[in-house]
């Protein structure tokens, strides 16, 4: 029931009590004031970083580092996932925009071309270091050694069986190969929005399809052949466990029958109760990932703006810090938190790209 | 069909007579015996699926509280040892500048390494050098520099100070009972470690202190050094500016539709859409915030003020809600007596009818603040999920807040985050328990019964 008055009184009472409604109008008007309030934005004193949630731990560690350091404040770091990142990288120039965005793979074109429409220029790929995918088991059993086909036969949607094509039928991994035991084919990984998926598929996945004469006949065309391949199963066998890793290694640790799939450094600081298999015979190890010898491993890159070296105060001296041999070295702080640091020839080659940044900073 | 129950109501008058339960037969159970029998079945059942379903929501929030407090607990003490240093002034400023900037460059590892030293005997090895110096945190460097920094005159002094340890050689401390090597790696400590540990305990050079860094400190990539102020002050920052922002606009919303608005289409649109708006998606406001504040406004990216916004239109239907439910609840004859004494419709609102529903409306209030604190989703998509080490100033300071710290560390794969994030989370319930508590209170004190 609505209430309304019968006859609504004709003007205001002779006694003006200020109404207690004024405290209240005050505060919805400076609350509309606030609403509406244009671009507050100022100058920036940060470096204002986004990107892979890969590089995260390592960028934020680098951009602690400096800020407790150095003179310049610590960079504000987000993660935002590599795709995400790099779209708001390159959506423009100037302080709206973040200066360094990081990625758990190479630029894509379509993504340098909108780069470029929005009128981000330049920008300086830099690449970190290696990040090691493991697959993993409790260590109180079995050490798995697979080959990537093995991989690919128990994790594919398709495989191929006696010279056909067919929806995968191994259940147990003995059917993949007498070699392995007789257990269940168990393995928690990544879904589909992660980057660590989009790498493990490529690097194993693919590598060990793409070449089978039956997915060349059924699928001539190569990218529809790639999209194959990449395809995993989907009948409870391989088990999607969310993007925290954390929750992989403790299924791990109460599952003793099952293999997860994640990065190296998460194996690391699990060591004591799982271990890596190893793959075409190589164990997952620092040295091994670093020399190559372990193949399931990707680069890790940094894009810098150019055209914000100089302006935004700090980002050159950041970008130096992140290739030095405190860091990024062999033996930099980096390494301790799980990077396969470079190769020293591309570390040098590294540091050549930081200091032509400098070169360009001061003909500015 | 007659006969039968004629039959049956004599012999139950008969019982009566004889003073016997009517309803027992010598030859059977009646129908009524057996329909109260199972109606008592069935109560008894009902009764008992409803406490064990008390019990299992006990027993789940039970084990759920256990698992946080054993994880967290330790996170509120942290290990410390106790180093000579020496400020050498051959290390800090080798020059003899006297230069901020020296000083602010200098290598503050060695000073804690070449004290750490002196410790034990010189004949280490390099390993063992190594695994002495891996036993204090990064912090321990940081600390330093910030002390000469502060007071430049400590060059060339040497003292004693107390450095915080390592994350691991702080877990094992407090988790392990330090008896025997059983165990030891899974803290990553190495049986010459722990040697050393148990000399440092031997020299009281080991202590447990109160965890100062924990509740003063904002973010950090290393488990000890890592702090809740930072996302404290920030979910601080953001709720004001949701209450600023949602507290006028939704009371006044509801003020004016159920006091002043006309009875049309246009007030049931409105009301409709309220009470739809009461029911989506928190990721919803996120993407709305995203694209209206931000890329449209162009307000600051990972700010508070963002932040609070979003929040703001989350908690504004349920606010507006609250509010309508609180004014219905005051009886008419109140306006009708402020009427009566000449007062116009906006003092019968603002000057009775509003005051008695402050209690409901406060308590809707709080509850919604206490929702907002616990949001994470929205807060993702405007960049709120940043990593911050400095504690925001304002609230145009990128920011983070509680709920989002403890989804940042625990993506983090050191083990020490387990117990920092398990200790985030008792805070984070903390806050929440006191304000549900002040919402009751409120309720109690303050509400009117008609």
């Amino acid at each position: 029931m609505k209430f309304t008055p019968a006859n609504p009184p004709i003007g205001s009472p002779a006694i003006n009590r200020p109404p207690a409604s004024g405290k209240l109008f005050i505060l919805s008007v400076t609350a509309l004031a606030v609403f509406f309030m244009p671009g507050i934005a100022q100058a920036r004193d940060k470096i204002h970083i986004v990107g892979s949630s890969t590089v995260y731990p390592f960028t934020t560690t680098v951009a602690e580092e400096f800020g407790k350091t150095t003179d310049f404040s610590a960079p504000i770091v987000e993660s935002s996932g590599t795709g995400g990142g790099l779209k708001l990288f390159c959506g423009g120039a100037g302080d709206d925009f973040p200066d360094i965005a990081n990625a758990s793979r190479a630029i894509k074109d379509t993504e340098r071309k909108q780069c470029e429409e929005n009128g981000v220029k330049d920008i300086t790929e830099i690449k970190i270091g290696y990040d090691g995918i493991v697959l993993a088991n409790a260590k109180k059993s079995f050490q798995f050694d697979l080959t990537k086909e093995q991989i690919f036969n128990a994790l594919a949607k398709k495989v191929v069986k006696d010279g056909a094509l067919v929806a995968n039928p191994y259940k147990n991994w003995n059917e993949i190969d007498p070699s392995l035991p007789a257990e269940k084919i168990e393995v928690y990984g990544p879904p589909t929005t992660s980057g660590t998926r989009d790498a493990f598929v490529e690097l194993v996945m693919e590598k060990a399809c793409t070449g089978l004469a039956e997915f060349k006949a059924a699928f001539p065309d190569d990218d529809a052949r790639k999209k194959e391949c990449h395809l995993i199963r989907e009948d409870g066998h391989y088990i999607e466990a969310g993007e925290n890793d954390n929750l992989i290694v403790q299924k791990l640790r109460s599952n003793e029958h099952a293999l997860g799939i994640f990065g190296y450094s998460f194996l690391e600081q699990n060591s004591d109760a799982v271990h890596g298999a190893k793959v075409a015979g190589v164990a997952p190890a620092y040295a091994a990932i670093a020399d190559g010898s372990y193949s399931i491993s990707r680069p890790l890159f940094i894009y810098v703006k150019n055209a914000h070296i100089g302006s935004v105060p700090g980002l050159l001296e950041f970008a130096e810090e992140f290739v030095s041999d405190k860091a990024a070295g062999p033996d930099g702080y980096l390494s301790i938190k799980g990077l396969i640091s470079l190769p020293n020839k591309e570390l040098i080659e590294m540091e050549k790209r930081v200091s032509a940044l400098t070169a360009s900073a001061k003909s500015n | 069909m007659f006969k039968k129950t004629e039959r049956q109501a004599r012999l139950i008058l008969k019982r009566i007579h004889k003073n016997k339960n009517p309803f027992v037969f010598s030859y059977g159970v009646t129908p009524a015996q057996k329909w109260i029998v199972k109606r008592k079945r069935t109560e008894k059942q009902f009764k008992f699926f409803g406490f064990m379903s008390i019990a299992l929501s006990a027993m789940f929030l039970g084990g759920l509280m256990l698992n946080i407090v054993s994880n967290g607990y330790t996170a509120f003490t942290r290990v410390q040892i106790y180093v000579p240093i020496e400020f050498s002034k051959e290390i800090l400023d080798p020059e003899n500048t006297g230069d901020r900037a020296a000083l602010s460059k200098a290598d503050y590892r060695k000073l804690v390494q070449n004290g750490l030293l002196t410790l034990f005997p010189a004949n280490m090895s390099r390993t063992e050098k190594f695994e002495l110096f891996a036993l204090v945190s990064k912090g321990g460097y940081y600390q330093l520099r910030e002390m000469v920094l502060a007071d430049p005159s400590l060059v060339g002094r040497r003292g004693q100070l107390w450095l915080p340890a390592a994350s691991n050689v702080d877990m094992f401390i407090k988790r392990h009972s330090l008896k025997s090597e059983i165990g030891i790696s899974h803290y990553k400590v190495s049986n010459r470690q722990f040697e050393m540990l148990k000399e440092l305990i031997d020299k009281e050079r080991l202590r447990k202190v109160f965890n100062k860094t924990f509740f003063l400190g904002g973010d950090s990539q290393e488990p000890e050094q890592a702090g809740i102020l930072g996302s404290f002050i920030g979910s601080i920052f953001t709720i004001l500016v949701c209450i600023a922002v949602a507290f006028p606009l939704g009371v006044a919303t509801a003020l004016y539709l159920e006091e002043f608005a006309k009875e049309n289409w246009l007030t049931d649109l409105i009301e409709i859409n309220i009470n739809n708006l009461a029911a989506v998606p928190s990721i919803i406001y996120g993407l709305l915030g995203l694209s209206i504040y931000i890329n449209i406004i162009g307000m600051p990216r990972s700010s508070a003020l963002v932040g609070g916004l979003v929040l703001a239109l989350l908690v504004m239907p349920v606010i507006v809600i609250a509010t309508r439910n609180a004014l219905r609840s005051v009886p008419h004859s109140v306006r009708y007596a402020a009427l009566a004494m000449g007062a116009n419709p906006v003092q019968v609102a603002m000057h009775h009818t509003f005051i008695y529903a402050l209690p409901g409306i406060m308590t809707g209030v709080i509850l919604s603040v206490a929702r907002a604190l616990g949001e994470t989703s929205p807060l993702l998509l405007i960049g709120m999920v940043a990593f911050l080490t400095d504690v925001p100033k304002t609230i145009t300071d990128p920011a983070t807040t509680l709920p989002v710290q403890v989804y940042l560390w625990t993506n983090n794969p050191e083990f020490g985050f387990v117990e920092n994030t398990a200790a985030a989370i008792i805070i984070l319930l903390l806050v929440l328990v006191i304000i549900n508590a002040l919402a009751a209170w409120v309720r109690q004190k303050f509400e009117i019964k008609w």
